[in-house]
């Protein structure tokens, strides 16, 4: 391009061109930060590569969920604020079936119906953890997709099927409901009180591998997620349903005209979706042990921000936008104090969402 | 005998409603909505009396029903500008009501505090407090608009969790300006002298000081305390506020500007084609929305002497939210009344049930779910109930989810139907002469 070219060009730029060009000369140079700061050696390359690492583990439980909330935008196209609380609906379920398998013996059936309620079973003692009961935790896993996906299909059935014609608005405000019905549900029944719900993680430190000791359960989270991408991708790509899910949420209309059932795909949408975020939930208390009713309706707007990145209604924008923004949380903490790496990422969110409202992959709609 | 006094009841019953059908359709509404305040009072204060609450818990709890029912007023009223007039779908209120409160805690904060403030008069707190969150709306709004309703939603939810955060943070927590530490105060909030201290201030005055005494003369006659009187007379500044907003923005409702904001939430391009800046009205009522929020938040949280980041979660927005589906968007006494109601039934009446169940049941709450469950097995349904009662909070939770999706399904325009005003100034679709209801 010759100068005056670049000159007229820089005349004509709009807003929106502007905050991009904003934005991208920010990423050169933090990334030129980045090299330099690793070069002078203030920061450690390990530190580098652990808080990369944090990063893709936070950004595959994101990206559960978010195949989720993506695939409800696109085929019944409103934004679903109760898809956070499902995740919860997941760690409860998940855990409680853990637990109720998993300690027999060790503590009485109240307290292990309640998650540890009264104080009555603790972690510690029952041995949970992928060594001392991988049955319990395995059943935990799958009990986790189903009862999540049995709940999602009671609500759609109870509410949302109800406003199949309704506005997304509308639909945005009802999942609203949804959301606080089924958290305080939860909350009424297991208390509000955050608790540790998982013994600390067995470490495999095998001599033939260069790497340091390896987090069990972390690998458990990587393994499972990854198995689950894979088996979505499969899905979608190569199964009749698959097709007529990706032709629903290309063109709701021409879809209709070739005879694919609205509602077979509906439902299929909510068991995916559904089971997806409840072993996101489950795995989440795995990795971290703590559980709140909080614990998906505040990760709800950082699974957002990964949709919204990766532009709606494409899985695998949705889980592009996950590894952006899970490596945004971990690696803003080069510069930022650790209680605002959120910040950074819904920065970012809005940022893009000014310059690129159709996301980052656009045009890519659920290829 | 009867049947000719109902009868009567019946005519006049009858008459009554005659006049309100011929008085306009806001003025009807304002009757309606003054009767069904009085009515609740009435009905509250009675079941109270028959079921042994004492008479201090009963106007305790009149006193908060009007105070929230107030401060929900002013935010729903807001909302309604951004929401119900121009169909901007802001659910960051929480935020810009954060933005307002504590720029209001930090102009009025004791400069020897920590963390200090600039220790300057309430009333320049509060107006700066108001400013600065038109200001904020304003910035937030000017690039925001160009998206659409879903995520112009997510943005600002974004934006009150990006206030939220930083409020909270430990780097903005003390920041050192000279010798004195300014800041949030972080987790642990920050102090100053409440809003409400205006009223004895007020009363203290030279010229209104004798006022002020015979009124506390009075009280004191009548054995309630001077603190009773002065958060009465601070209810009824909210009342005073409520009524200067309603009237305002009555007024912008049915002004030019009202009908371009109208323009835009029913079709923008037309809107834009027949020559309107819809942008810049955008951003004028944002700000002007946003302004009204954080005026509202100051009235609320600046009551209380400590502000902390827990008073602004993002449920907060959805309180008021709540309030405004179930007066119906679009409306202002639509948006007074859903506030009135909200605070009334949802958000005090449940604590109310459980004052008067707790003065004439024996509820003892067991520790769990569980052992509540195993006493109902062996016929003891008492335990079950109590626990219902010791978790009330939750359960005003679910009870407001439920109404939110039982409103969504069966009535989407709000419990008293629909009030929203046609953009045009004469109603094109009702030409026949005929109702619409």
């Amino acid at each position: 391009m010759s100068i005056t070219g670049l000159q007229t060009r820089l005349r004509d730029l709009s807003i929106q061109e502007a905050f991009g060009l904003a934005l991208a000369v920010g990423v050169v140079i933090l990334t030129v930060d980045l090299v330099r700061l690793v070069a002078v050696g203030e920061l450690a390359f390990d530190r580098l590569l652990s808080l990369l690492w944090n990063g893709f583990v936070d950004s595959l439980y994101i990206g559960l969920a978010a195949i989720g909330l993506s695939m409800t935008y696109s085929i019944l196209r409103f934004a679903n604020f109760s898809h956070g609380d499902l995740i919860t609906v997941g760690a409860f379920s998940g855990w409680t079936v853990a637990y109720l398998i998993g300690g027999i013996g060790a503590a009485g059936f109240g307290s292990r119906l309640l998650l540890d309620a009264d104080g009555g079973a603790s972690a510690r003692e029952l041995g949970m953890n992928v060594v001392g009961s991988p049955l319990a935790i395995l059943l935990g896993l799958v009990a986790a997709a189903v009862l999540t996906v049995l709940i999602a299909l009671a609500v759609d059935r109870l509410v949302y099927k109800k406003l199949r014609r309704a506005g997304g608005i509308t639909l945005l405000i009802a999942s609203v409901g949804v959301a606080l019905t089924l958290r305080y549900l939860i909350a009424i029944v297991y208390t509000q009180d955050a608790r540790g719900l998982v013994a600390s993680a067995p470490v495999w430190e095998p001599a033939w591998l260069p790497v340091g000791p390896i987090n069990l359960h972390e690998l458990t989270l990587v393994g499972a997620a990854l198995a689950l991408i894979i088996g979505v991708h499969l899905l979608l790509q190569y199964t009749k349903l698959g097709k007529s899910m990706r032709a629903m949420s290309d063109n709701r209309d021409l879809a209709l005209v070739t005879g694919i059932s609205t509602e077979r795909v509906i439902t299929a949408t909510w068991i995916i979706g559904a089971g997806l975020a409840g072993v996101a939930g489950y795995l989440i208390v795995l990795d971290r042990s703590q559980i709140t009713i909080n614990l998906g309706w505040f990760l709800l707007l950082l699974v957002f921000a990964a949709v919204i990145l990766g532009g709606i209604g494409s899985i695998y924008g949705a889980l592009a936008g996950s590894l952006v923004i899970g490596t945004t949380i971990n690696l803003s903490l080069v510069w930022l104090p650790s209680d605002l790496n959120e910040v950074a990422a819904f920065t970012l969110m809005i940022l893009v969402l000014l310059i690129k409202p159709e996301g980052l992959f656009a045009g890519v709609e659920t290829a | 005998m009867t049947d000719r006094r109902l009868g009567g009841l019946s005519e006049r019953l009858e008459a009554g409603r005659q006049r309100l059908d011929e008085l306009p359709r806001w003025k009807a509404d304002l009757v309606v909505l003054l009767g069904a305040v009085g009515l609740t009072y009435l009905v509250f204060g009675v079941v109270g009396l028959l079921s042994g609450v004492s008479t201090n818990e009963i106007t305790g709890f009149l006193y908060t029903v009007t105070f929230f029912g107030a401060v929900f007023g002013l935010l729903t009223l807001a909302l309604n500008l951004h929401w119900g007039y121009t169909g901007l779908f802001n659910i960051g209120v929480a935020g810009f009501m954060a933005v307002g409160v504590y720029t209001m805690a930090v102009l009025t904060a004791d400069p020897t505090g920590s963390p200090a403030g600039f220790g300057l008069p309430i009333p320049i707190g509060v107006v700066g407090g108001v400013l600065a969150a038109a200001a904020v709306g304003a910035v937030i709004a000017l690039p925001a608009l160009r998206v659409r309703a879903d995520y112009f939603a997510i943005v600002t939810l974004g934006f009150s969790e990006i206030v939220r955060l930083s409020i909270t943070s430990g780097s903005l927590r003390q920041i050192e300006f000279g010798d004195t530490v300014y800041g949030t105060g972080g987790g642990s909030g920050i102090r100053y002298t409440p809003v409400d201290s205006v009223v004895p201030w007020l009363l203290d005055l030279p010229g209104i000081g004798v006022a002020g005494d015979t009124l506390y003369g009075i009280a004191a006659a009548g054995g309630v305390s001077q603190s009773v009187v002065n958060r009465l007379l601070y209810a009824l500044v909210l009342i005073a506020f409520v009524v200067v907003c309603y009237l305002s923005l009555q007024r912008i409702a049915r002004s030019p500007f009202g009908r371009i904001l109208k323009a835009i939430r029913e079709d923008e391009i037309v809107a834009r084609s027949l020559g309107k800046n819809t942008q810049l009205a955008k951003i004028k009522v944002f700000a002007l929305g946003c302004g009204l929020m954080g005026l509202a938040g100051i009235l609320w949280i600046g009551s209380r002497s400590l502000a902390t980041p827990e008073s602004f979660m993002p449920i907060v927005t959805f309180y008021i939210f709540v309030a405004l589906i179930i007066g119906g968007a679009g409306s202002n006494t639509g948006s007074v009344a859903g506030a009135f109601v909200f605070a009334a039934f949802l958000w005090e009446g449940p604590r109310f049930l459980r004052t008067i169940l707790r003065a004439n049941l024996d509820t003892r709450s067991p520790p769990t779910i569980y052992d509540a469950g195993v006493d109902l097995l062996a016929a003891d349904p008492m335990p079950l109930v109590g626990y219902f009662i010791g978790s009330l909070d939750e359960l005003r939770w679910v009870l407001i989810g439920v109404v939110l999706v039982v409103l969504m399904i069966y009535r989407p325009n709000g419990l008293f139907g629909d009030r929203k005003e046609i953009a045009a100034a004469v109603d094109l679709s009702n030409r026949g002469g005929g109702s619409n209801e």
